[in-house]
């Protein structure tokens, strides 16, 4: 719709929108987080969501208890080798759309315990993360702006056409590959479809 | 003079708002799926425990009966001691005669012990 069109109208009172709009404000303004801490920066998003803090502000304080009910995954904390397996898992049994906040050094890259044998090097080797926050806890104020970075991103999905969404699309997966126990490693060590590592600069 | 309705009539408009209320939103979500979000299942999102954990074994887990006996011979002595700490309380006080229906109690009780271990059920197989 015309922009000019469209001012001209709200001027008259008239208040138009596109289904477009109306669906990604609605998503974005009621984002249920699911509830679960992996370590001490779960310390850090339960301060975000009470009174202090108020992630209630922004339409996400109902931290529900099942995947079924969630669609935003904050992985708060170190996700150990072991853990990593039902990470996924949950990520999977969550409704479409969802969402991933990985917070913290550790869920972004392993973090100070990067070196540990068990350690996972960043969730987004197995599951697509939508936000990453660095910190180590990142303070509340950093995953209250990782939410809104979440929202602005939710705010700007396409509803159709080639850049829409993962959930919209009906060739793209909703489930992804959950990670099994190996002999050394998980197998396999990573989700090429999802993990795209940086490539190394070299100054030849 | 005011308008007569028919009495039925609201009842029957009550229920039709009733069910559009009702199927409304199902409808338009079924729409919506049909028009842009295409529903995607998986063995994952389909499975029954929602923990992260995959389920293992059967929920039909069978206790065997002996444990019933077992079970309420323990509740017979769970009940026995609420007797025995007023009668502990109010010893130096009692009468023979009370001592000796309390004395009574306590022998029935034990020699059903006696007789459910004469007839193996303390031991668990």
């Amino acid at each position: 719709m015309d922009e000019g069109l469209r001012s001209e109208l709200s001027k008259q009172g008239i208040f138009t929108t596109s289904i477009e709009a109306l669906y990604n404000w609605g998503r974005r303004s009621s984002v249920w987080p699911l509830q679960f801490g992996l370590a001490c920066c779960a310390i850090e998003m339960i301060a975000a969501s009470m009174a202090r803090y108020d992630l209630a502000r922004f339409g996400a304080e109902v931290f529900r208890p099942s995947p079924r009910q969630a669609d935003l995954m904050i992985v708060a904390g170190t996700v150990t080798k072991k853990m990593a397996p039902q990470v996924v898992r949950l990520y999977n049994q969550m409704p479409e759309p969802k969402y991933v906040i990985a917070m913290g050094a550790c869920a972004i890259s392993g973090g100070p315990f990067k070196q540990g044998y068990n350690v996972l090097k960043g969730i987004d080797r197995y599951i697509p993360v939508d936000v990453h926050i660095p910190g180590c806890p990142p303070r509340p104020e950093a995953l209250i702006h990782a939410f809104m970075t979440l929202q602005k991103k939710i705010d700007e999905q396409k509803l159709t056409g080639a850049q829409r969404p993962r959930h919209l699309d009906p060739a793209a997966p909703s489930e992804f590959p959950v990670p099994k126990f190996g002999a050394h490693d998980l197998e396999p060590p990573n989700n090429p479809d999802v993990w795209h590592p940086p490539e190394p600069v070299t100054n030849a | 003079m005011p308008v007569q309705y028919p009495p039925y009539l609201f009842l029957a408009l009550f229920l039709v708002v009733a069910v559009l209320f009702a199927v409304t939103p199902l409808i338009l979500a079924r729409l919506w799926a049909i028009f842009f979000s295409p529903q995607k299942p998986g063995p994952d999102k389909n499975a029954t425990y929602e923990c992260g954990l995959e389920s293992k074994g059967d929920a039909w887990v069978q206790f065997r009966a002996e444990y019933y006996l077992y079970g309420i011979i323990f509740l017979i002595f769970d009940v026995e001691t609420i007797f025995l700490l007023p009668f502990a309380v109010a010893f130096a006080g009692l009468s023979a005669g009370a001592f000796l229906a309390m004395m009574l109690f306590l022998l029935l009780l034990v020699e059903g012990l006696v007789w459910a271990w004469g007839k193996g059920v303390l031991t668990w197989r």
